[in-house]
Formats: structure tokens, C-alpha cells, sequence
């Protein structure tokens, strides 16, 4: 971490350099490799305010659809039909269809709640406390990572809509003044996500679109068909660039940051009470707010890599996502998978420091029982293989192997919900009432589905949206660099 | 609302580089003039502040809309639990504030985020999808891709517009166009 807060603006220290690409063994003149810092420039060279346009604005605006882009669409949105045709016989069936019964009442739809809004996390964190932080980097890869965050809350917000029995009458849920003189019960933890849930949902959507009002002014003026310049024009609000515009947007931007990097925190915080509030061993402990976000960041940069690689693979962006936001995602995902690993291992202590003969057991039959398995697969996704690994900068900046890295996370942390969920809530209390949980092809169909709808959704993202954030990139090239003092200007003045 | 005129909304001059426009921006405001902005592709503080920009009022806004989230969903949650629909719940008191916090939390974001990206649309004149400006040729084709534009508006009393043309062909720009309403 020390070499990341090493920013482009650093004083040349040259000893401590030296010292740095000593022990990092790294060709001095090697054009990616930043001189100042050692590190790898955040954009690579020979960039101009006209080619970060033109890069960044083509992609969207060519007329031109890849049979590669139709491919994956056409197999995304199948497989998001699954989700469509497993809601609707749920509608029609009621969720005894799904695996959830006594003694585990919260199956598959509270585990993919909490991932996919963990996995939105990142984003967040991306678009807001790195923003704050003045992380430059973060710049080439903040917007899709902030309609990751968008997609992923509209999947993980489908479980908990579902799953209500009656979907009908979620709007139940709102304080509202309804005929009936019924209102909501304040106190519990499963309304306060209502509300946290939706906030999060909201402010990232507003977010998210007010960073693409400057960029939707580009492609306005860059469109050539009609339709176009007529769609993106509505959306662009009538952006002209007024240095006045800007300021009051920049200082916009930062509350907003400072507004979404709380907010953040208490999102997963939140979602952890559902837990923690109950008695339940496995959950009744105070240590699943922090677990909590740090798992879902590192569940999130997970996402966003799985995402990045392909997308600077396909549409040619290694100029602008360069090795060192690989190398940087690697980092923040080792510093968050450190947390997780020291949450897992809290829990374990606890359950014996507690001397609770039932939180002993709900470990032991976590880790030796018949579902002991998962918590092994968890340990191993999780701890065992990144922990270990993504100490190398050498294998942080390869690209075939942190797209590995990646997937194996986020099953990592899958596994986690579920040995939550799952381990803690099929033994309880009574021998008499133990059971199992097995999910039905309705869980696995409905999961599967909302794979399928975050694929799509991010696949019209990024051939209708600017997914790079023009105007970001522009701040950050050579040529905005102001030179200080005025040569006397002849003539000035009447 | 913009009233619509005639004539002429002011003369725009176009640079090739941050450092040329607020050199002249910076001159420009010496020498008195006030009716001015500044049209760049990426956010350029320095002409901000050469053209005397420093303050603007999105914070106070953000602030005040926090505050009325604040207090909308505490003296809901209260009136909801005391007057409207008073539940015993494991004996707790019907006035628990504490857990009222986290709903009202979550509003106090909600509502400053809004008035935060609202109040900046607002302040700003926006939607607004008229401008003069979009008149001038190589306006649209440069202020939001890699050219930076200086406008002396016609509102300034400084304002005639054979010598205006003059005074900012002096800073060496790429070209100085008039600007029809």
C-alpha cells in the first residue's frame, strides 16, 4: 500500500526509487513503467485529449454491432429467461417451491442477497472513497464499476421481492398511509434494509448518471445519426462545459462521495444486523458489520475484475485500464481478504472463548459436519489460495491469472453466505429438530437467472454508455497540466 | 427562464490549451470584465478562479436538504410508533430512538444526495437544452472534446463588438467567432 499512495504528484525521492526497482527487479525503460514511482502508469503514453475522445466515444457511437457483442447478448438474456420462467411458476406456486422450510427458513434468497449487494460494494467504494482518498487511478475504471454496483443491486433487490410470500404487496414494506391504519414496525433490522437498501440504490443511480452528463454532451456533439444525437442530447440536459457548470459539479461529486462512502458502510452494516440482532449461534455476534463490508469489497473488486479483463481485452483498452489498475485491485484485494480471513478467525475463537456449548458446536458441525465441506471450499477460495498468492507482484500482473483469481473469490464468497445462512440454521438448539437444506432446481434456476440479467444488463452498458469517464481521463493526461506564469501578452487591454 | 433576444449574446474565442485560455481568462478579468465564461471539456479550476468563481452554494444546499431528511423520517418514525400505530415489542419502549436512528441515517444521505446532484442541475440552469452558444461553428465540435473557449458576453458594459473581436485576438486564439442568439 505504501507504493500506491506514491501518486503522480510524489517528489522525486531518488534513493528510496532506486531502492524500490532494487528489490522489484524492473526494467527502467520499460515505457509502461512510470520513472518517478516505479509503479505502472496509470494511462499509457502518447495519449491526447482527441484520441481519449475518440477511444472512449466510438464505442459507442460506431454503427457497427459486433457479432461477438450479439453473441453474448443473445446467450446473457437466455440465460436470464431462466429467472423470468423460475419467478413466474414461484408466482404461481408460492416459494414452497424453493428449499427453504424448518429448521433453515432463509435459503438461496437471503445468500444471493447478500452477495450481489456486496459485490455492488465495490463500485461504490471505486466511485467514492478512493475519490476522496484522491486514488487517481480509479479514474479509468470508476464507471463500470458504478454500473456493476447498479446491476448488482437490481439482481441482489429481486431476492427479497420474491421471497415476501405475496410480491404484490411489497409496496407493504413503505410507511405509507394505507387504508388498513397498519404501519411498519420500526425496531427491526428487517425494515432499517428497506431503507438502507433502497438509499443505496438511489444514490448510486444518481451517481452514477450525474458522472455521465458531461459525457453524454461529447457524444451529443460527436453523433452522426439524427436519432442519436437526439437521444444523447435529451440525456446531456443541455451540457455546454461551463467553467461555472464544472465547479459546482466537482464540488457536487465530492458530497456525493463524501455522502456514498457512510452510506456504503452502513449498507452491508445493516444487512449484517439481520443477523447479528437474532440469537441464533453463528449470528448472534458483534463482529459482522466490519466482516461484512470487508467481505463485500473484497467480493466487489473480485466482480470488477472478472469484469475489466475481458472488457480492455475486447474493446482495446489497455491503453487506459493498464496493468498498474490490475496490479492496484490485487492490492485492495489482499488488504480486504486479510479482514475476512482475521473475521473467520474471530469466530472461530469466540465459539470457544465464549464457552457456549451451542456456538462450540455450531463451529465444530460447521467445520466436521455433513455440510462441512462448504466451509473448506470457503477457506480455500477465500484464504488459502488468494491470501498466499497475491503477495507476488509478479502473479498480480498477470492477467490470465487474476482473471482465475477473481472467479475464485467470488465463489469464495458465495460459499461464506451460504456457511452463514446455512451451517448456523440446520443444527440448532434441539437434536430433535435438526435437518438438512437442499436447494431445488427452482434455487439454482433462479440464481443462474440473475447471472444471466446482470450479463445483459452490463452488455447494454457498455456498447450504449461511455464506460470510461471522459472528462476524468482528460484531467489526468500531461496536456492539462497549467503552466504557471503568462508570457506578457502584447496588445492586452483597451 | 431565458428570455429570448435579438442580436448578438456575445464573442467566443477558442484556444488550443488550458494554460492559453486562463492566461487570457486571468487578463480579461484584470482589465474589467465581468459578463465572461469559460467553456472547457474536463474541469479547469484555474479558469474558475480566473474569472473570479470561488464559492458556489451546492454545499449549503446538500446541507439543508439533509437536515429536512433527517428530521422527516425521525418525526415519522416517532409518530408512527407513539401516535399512529403504537406496537409493544418485547417490551421495549414505544419511543425507542435508537433504533430510529438508522432509518433516519439512511434519509439524511438519501435527501443531501439528492438536493446535492438536483441543487447542482438547478444552480446551474439545467436542462437546458437551448443555448447560443451551440450556434457558434466550432463550438460543439470542440468545447466538449479538446478545445477551450473564452466568451465575452454582450450583457457587459464593456461590451463593442469590432474592438471585443480585437481585444481577444490580441491572446493569440485559434479563432474569435461572433455568437448569434
Amino acid at each position: 500500500m505504501t507504493m500506491l499512495m506514491l501518486g503522480e504528484g510524489a517528489a522525486p525521492n531518488t534513493k528510496r526509487i532506486e531502492l524500490a526497482m532494487a528489490t522489484r527487479d524492473i526494467k527502467t525503460q520499460d515505457p509502461k513503467i512510470d520513472p518517478l514511482t516505479g509503479e505502472f502508469k496509470v494511462i499509457a503514453p502518447g495519449q491526447t485529449f482527441k484520441s481519449v475522445t475518440a477511444k472512449i466515444a466510438d464505442i459507442v457511437l460506431t454503427p457497427r454491432i459486433s457479432l461477438g457483442w450479439m453473441a453474448f447478448v443473445a446467450i446473457a438474456g437466455s440465460v436470464a429467461m431462466l429467472l423470468l420462467v423460475a419467478v413466474t411458476w414461484l408466482f404461481l406456486k408460492g416459494t414452497g417451491i424453493w428449499a427453504v422450510t424448518q429448521p433453515v427458513g432463509w435459503g438461496f434468497a437471503i445468500i444471493n442477497f447478500v452477495w450481489w449487494i456486496g459485490i455492488g460494494h465495490a463500485g461504490t467504494l471505486i466511485s467514492a472513497i478512493l475519490l476522496l482518498f484522491k486514488q487517481g487511478w480509479r479514474n479509468s475504471i470508476n464507471r463500470f464499476a458504478e454500473a456493476m454496483t447498479i446491476f448488482a443491486v437490481v439482481c441482489a433487490a429481486v431476492f427479497p421481492l420474491i421471497h415476501i410470500g405475496r410480491p404484490w404487496l411489497g409496496y407493504w414494506l413503505l410507511p405509507l398511509p394505507l387504508s388498513m391504519n397498519v404501519w411498519p414496525q420500526f425496531r427491526s433490522p428487517l425494515l432499517w434494509d428497506v431503507f438502507a437498501v433502497s438509499t443505496y440504490a438511489i444514490i448510486s443511480v444518481v451517481f452514477w448518471y450525474m458522472g455521465m452528463i458531461p459525457d453524454f454532451g461529447t457524444l451529443r456533439d460527436r453523433a452522426k445519426s439524427k436519432f442519436a444525437k437526439y437521444l444523447y442530447g435529451m440525456v446531456a440536459l443541455g451540457w455546454r462545459g461551463s467553467v461555472r457548470h464544472w465547479m459546482r459539479y466537482e464540488t457536487a461529486s465530492l458530497l456525493l462521495a463524501g455522502l456514498a462512502t457512510p452510506l456504503v458502510l452502513s449498507v452491508h452494516s445493516v444487512i449484517s444486523f439481520d443477523f447479528a440482532v437474532a440469537v441464533i449461534p453463528g449470528w448472534h455476534t458483534t463482529i459482522f458489520p466490519p466482516y461484512f463490508v470487508a467481505g463485500a469489497i473484497y467480493s466487489g473488486f473480485a466482480m470488477v475484475l472478472t469484469l475489466a479483463i475481458p472488457l480492455r481485452h475486447f474493446f482495446h483498452l489497455e491503453t487506459l485500464v493498464t496493468d498498474r489498475h490490475i496490479d492496484n485491485m490485487g492490492k485492495v484485494m489482499l488488504g480486504t481478504g486479510l479482514i475476512v480471513a482475521y473475521g473467520y478467525g474471530m469466530e472461530v475463537f469466540m465459539s470457544w472463548y465464549s464457552a457456549s456449548h451451542w456456538e462450540f458446536f455450531m463451529m465444530w458441525n460447521r467445520m466436521f459436519g455433513p455440510m462441512g465441506w462448504s466451509y473448506w471450499v470457503l477457506i480455500f477460495c477465500n484464504i488459502a489460495f488468494p491470501l498466499t498468492t497475491l503477495w507476488s507482484r509478479k502473479l498480480r500482473t498477470s492477467i490470465p491469472f487474476m482473471f482465475l483469481i477473481s472467479i475464485i473469490v467470488n465463489t469464495g464468497m458465495w460459499f461464506e453466505r451460504f456457511v452463514i445462512v446455512v451451517t448456523s440454521m440446520y443444527r440448532d438448539f434441539l437434536p430433535s429438530s435438526w435437518g438438512t437444506y437442499r436447494a431445488t432446481k427452482w434455487d439454482y434456476m433462479t440464481y443462474v437467472g440473475t447471472l444471466g440479467l446482470f450479463t445483459f444488463l452490463f452488455l447494454m452498458f457498455v456498447r450504449f454508455l461511455p464506460m470510461i469517464p471522459m472528462n476524468e481521463i482528460k484531467m489526468m493526461l500531461p496536456a492539462a497540466k497549467i503552466t504557471p506564469k503568462a508570457k506578457p501578452v502584447a496588445g492586452a487591454g483597451d | 427562464m431565458p428570455v429570448a433576444r435579438e442580436g448578438i449574446y456575445g464573442v467566443v474565442a477558442e484556444f488550443e490549451t488550458p494554460s492559453d485560455l486562463v492566461r487570457a481568462a486571468q487578463a480579461a478579468y484584470q482589465d474589467g470584465w465581468r459578463r465572461m465564461d469559460c467553456y472547457t471539456p474536463y474541469p479547469v479550476e484555474e479558469a474558475a478562479e480566473a474569472i473570479g468563481f470561488h464559492k458556489n452554494k451546492v454545499p449549503l444546499v446538500t446541507v439543508i436538504g439533509g437536515l429536512m431528511g433527517l428530521c422527516a423520517m425521525f418525526s415519522l418514525e416517532t409518530w408512527i410508533s407513539t401516535l399512529a400505530y403504537p406496537l409493544n415489542i418485547a417490551g421495549r419502549p414505544t419511543y425507542s430512538w435508537p433504533a430510529f436512528m438508522i432509518p433516519a441515517y439512511e434519509w439524511t444521505i438519501l435527501w443531501a444526495g439528492l438536493s446535492a446532484c438536483f441543487g447542482m442541475l438547478a444552480l446551474n440552469g439545467l436542462p437546458s437544452l437551448y443555448h447560443p452558444l451551440f450556434n457558434a461553428p466550432n463550438f460543439r465540435s470542440g468545447a466538449t472534446d479538446d478545445k477551450f473557449f473564452l466568451c465575452l458576453e454582450a450583457l457587459d458594459p464593456k461590451f463593442e463588438v469590432s474592438e471585443t473581436i480585437a481585444y481577444l485576438e490580441s491572446f493569440g486564439p485559434n479563432s474569435v467567432v461572433e455568437v448569434e442568439y
